[in-house]
């Protein structure tokens, strides 16, 4: 049934309402990557099984990510008058004892992730009440989402959704707000107004770049041409950052009613979603949202009665790290190698086929439903000066929570490590935080204390770049993490550009006969000028950041490069050229599992027995290939690393 | 495969240049790799020349020419799995399959091949098989795991 006018609209709002908020029970099990990764669609399927032979009345719901993919799998149950409670690394044995717990009207303290009292409807401006009536036994105590540092400080506007509804469920994306904004913008703007918009409320690409959107969407809608396209880059390669992963299989509609404002705002009557080839389920959930928003009249012909038309193709990726770029992901969708070209002439004048293209993050589009519901103003207060609203970021590597937060910008590196993020695991001391994926740098300690937006990094050799923020600790080797990015960018190099294809294969050379204990002194600034080169002849973002690993571990860490090559150690012991294992012969109980585990048949000894006294256990430092297995299997810890 | 089962695939794809990448998976996806005669039938039937193919077919990654295993194997050496010991589970299936990354197994079962960032990075070190993804690895764990496949 196709949707016309507003009172469509807000039917199919009030029917998502019930499917949000239904009479009896629902369980949500939170599906997204993260989720099955861990084991969710057995906890699913367990509780589904339970359900059905026991004749339960319990509705079964899937949802994306809620965030805290540190806590997956993560149930939640929803009962009226009920506050909604959160489980955390929900078991299958688990979810059955906890689901016939709370038929009982108890939850399982020690299992509990926190509790929710209301829900925040950031489109609507309005909070959703669970208007409690009874607690549960056994819920006194449990936090309240709110209070957990993980959640305290982020302010969910790209998130709005994920975790809370089920993606392949259009109204119950309606019923939280969406293609209301939509409609006002077909209904009740001219597309001059939506682009002033944008442009007042401040929002800047969040793919990395950071191009004033509004400004780009202006470029576009005054070049010259009849046919013009929207793009949405999904190809979010960046190691680390999964951002755009998780609004794509949690709230892929959120993308789909940004570009169709957009397109409106621009006119275009096509837009394509590329997506990468690594992203399965994202693709699935976009298929299955695509097809509803057809069905729903909310794609094609005459939208919402409004007279517009406008279409979506997906575009699936070849697994191909440059096709982020904007003209290689352009090239790629013509149907040729994703290789750059120089940028003379923008792609908003010539992109696509040679036609006017606006090309946005996901994020991006993401972002728009909210700032024509809520207006600029209300968006611009948020962040700093410069950088407008949210950031999404990845908080991964050497840290207690790892997960998807978003919060204003100009929150500090230090609040995210250590609020948000928890710190560092056993105790262990900070050393970087890597930002920006391959095109950025490394933070030390000393500069933690600075704010997060567009422009403050890259003041000192990094970038906030797409958002992917790994820490790393003392077992974390600098020198080696350099060469990570540098093999990374050469295998990704699409060769064109000679200072690029050569550079990047140059420094990663030089990184790794410094890992091997072949470096020299005048290799730093062999890199260095190396680096220089390769930024500056380089017609691409790739060519053109990848030298900022380098410098900027050069820059903070210059002290753990001599150290590989004047003392030939591995302070981090990590490289693996510089590293002896050795048994401890007074801590070695003779036990044996070294040797059996030992693929290199370097280890010697004799078992000690009941009947038998042992010899303690010695690598021989000739055939040990430093695999490290030995050291995993020791359980007494007589293994040593130097 | 067949012309004819290609000239299906073509057909639901479209016959334009642009198609070229999803036609090309479609055939990857049933034959595990890409045959040297279909790539010069696709070349003949849509009037694309041969190296421009090869030429995609050498550019990305999802795509090869060369037979890939029964069972793909994606280990995952993005930024926060390698900080998380991602190296050394490439370096246990290398030796336990004895293949080096980019290869496949004499008897075709595994293919070894290493991506960057499935976005799983909470739960790493992270390997994905047949689109299975395996979170929290340790070196200990793929001898086991490599039994589950037949």
């Amino acid at each position: 049934m196709k949707i016309r006018t507003k009172t469509d609209l807000e039917k199919i709002k009030e029917r998502g309402i019930e499917i949000l908020y239904p009479k009896g029970i629902k369980i949500s099990v939170g599906m997204a990557t993260c989720g099955i990764s861990t084991g969710a669609q057995k906890v699913y399927e367990t509780i589904q099984n339970e359900v059905e032979k026991s004749r339960l009345p319990i509705i079964i719901n899937q949802t994306g990510c809620i965030g805290f993919c540190q806590r997956e799998p993560v149930v939640d149950i929803l009962e009226p008058g009920k506050p909604r409670v959160f489980y955390q690394e929900v078991t299958p044995e688990k979810a059955m004892r906890l689901v016939h717990e709370w038929i009982e009207n108890r939850v399982i303290k020690d299992w509990l992730f926190f509790k929710m009292e209301d829900e925040e409807w950031i489109v609507d401006n309005k909070f959703w009440n669970y208007s409690i009536k009874q607690l549960p036994k056994g819920l006194d105590g449990a936090y309240i989402y709110r209070q957990i540092p993980f959640y305290n400080k982020q302010l969910k506007i790209a998130l709005r959704n994920c975790g809370f509804i089920n993606p392949d469920h259009i109204e119950e994306y309606i019923a939280r707000g969406g293609y209301f904004p939509l409609y006002k913008a077909l209904h009740e703007m001219k597309p001059e107004d939506i682009i002033e918009e944008v442009k007042r409320s401040g929002l800047r690409g969040r793919g990395g770049a950071g191009f004033p959107t509004g400004q780009k969407w202006e470029s576009c809608r005054r070049a010259k041409g009849d046919i013009k396209y929207v793009l949405c880059n999904a190809d979010e390669g960046d190691p680390g950052a999964y951002m755009d992963r998780s609004v794509l299989e949690g709230d892929p509609h959120s993308v789909i009613e940004g570009m169709i404002i957009g397109a409106y705002a621009i006119g275009a009557h096509e837009g394509f979603i590329y997506v990468r080839d690594e992203y399965p389920l994202a693709i699935k959930k976009l298929q299955t949202a695509i097809h509803q928003a057809e069905e729903f009249g909310l794609l094609g012909e005459d939208i919402l009665g409004s007279g517009f038309s406008f279409k979506i193709n997906l575009f699936r990726g070849g697994g191909a790290f440059v096709c982020g770029e904007s003209t290689a992901l352009m090239a790629s969708i013509e149907g040729k190698v994703g290789e750059p070209r120089a940028k003379h002439i923008h792609t908003t004048e010539s992109g696509l086929w040679d036609r006017p293209s606006n090309l946005n993050n996901v994020e991006t589009w993401n972002n728009i439903p909210v700032i024509i519901s809520r207006g600029s103003e209300w968006y611009s207060k948020i962040g700093t000066d410069k950088s407008k609203g949210t950031k999404v970021f990845s908080i991964v590597g050497k840290v207690n929570n790892t997960g998807l937060i978003e919060v204003p910008m100009g929150i500090t590196l230090r609040e995210i490590v250590y609020e948000i993020g928890g710190g560092i695991p056993e105790g262990k001391k900070f050393k970087a935080v890597q930002t920006g994926g391959p095109s950025g740098g490394c933070i030390p300690e000393s500069l933690l204390d600075l704010p997060v937006d567009f422009d403050r990094l890259t003041e000192v050799g990094s970038m906030m770049g797409s958002g992917g923020m790994i820490v790393m600790d003392e077992s974390t080797c600098m020198v080696d993490v350099a060469k990570y990015f540098m093999n990374f960018l050469k295998d990704e190099s699409c060769g064109k550009c000679t200072s690029c294809r050569e550079g990047t294969k140059r420094m990663h050379e030089i990184l790794t006969e410094i890992t091997e204990g072949r470096g020299k002194l005048e290799y730093l600034d062999l890199l260095e000028e190396l680096g220089w080169v390769t930024a500056e002849a380089s017609l691409c973002a790739l060519g053109g950041t990848a030298p900022n690993p380098v410098l900027s571990t050069l820059r903070y860490f210059r002290d753990e490069y001599k150290e590989h090559i004047i003392n030939r150690r591995c302070p981090a012991k990590v490289c693996r050229a510089l590293l002896k294992y050795r048994i401890l012969p007074e801590a070695c109980t003779m036990c044996g599992r070294c040797a059996k585990v030992c693929p290199a048949d370097a280890i010697s000894g004799k078992r000690k027995t009941k009947k038998e006294d042992g010899i303690p256990f010695k690598i021989d430092e000739e055939k040990c290939i430093k695999c490290g297995m030995c050291f995993e299997s020791c359980k007494f810890n007589a293994i040593e690393v130097q | 495969m067949t012309q004819s089962e290609i000239d299906t695939i073509i057909e639901e794809h479209g016959r334009k240049e642009s198609a070229i990448l999803a036609i090309l998976q479609r055939i990857q996806s049933k034959e595990n790799y890409l045959p040297k005669e279909d790539l010069e039938y696709i070349s003949q039937k849509l009037k694309i020349p041969l190296t421009s193919i090869f030429r995609i077919a050498t550019f990305y990654n999802a795509l090869s020419l060369k037979p890939r295993g029964r069972h793909k194997i994606d280990v995952c050496l993005g930024t926060a799995c390698h900080v998380r010991g991602g190296g050394k589970i490439l370096e246990k299936l290398e030796r336990e399959l004895k293949i080096s990354v980019g290869e496949t197994t004499k008897d075709k079962k595994f293919s070894l091949e290493s991506v960057r960032c499935l976005g799983c990075c909470s739960l790493g070190p992270v390997a994905v098989i047949d689109g299975q993804v395996y979170g929290r690895l340790t070196q200990d764990k793929i001898p086991s795991l490599l039994k589950e496949f037949k």
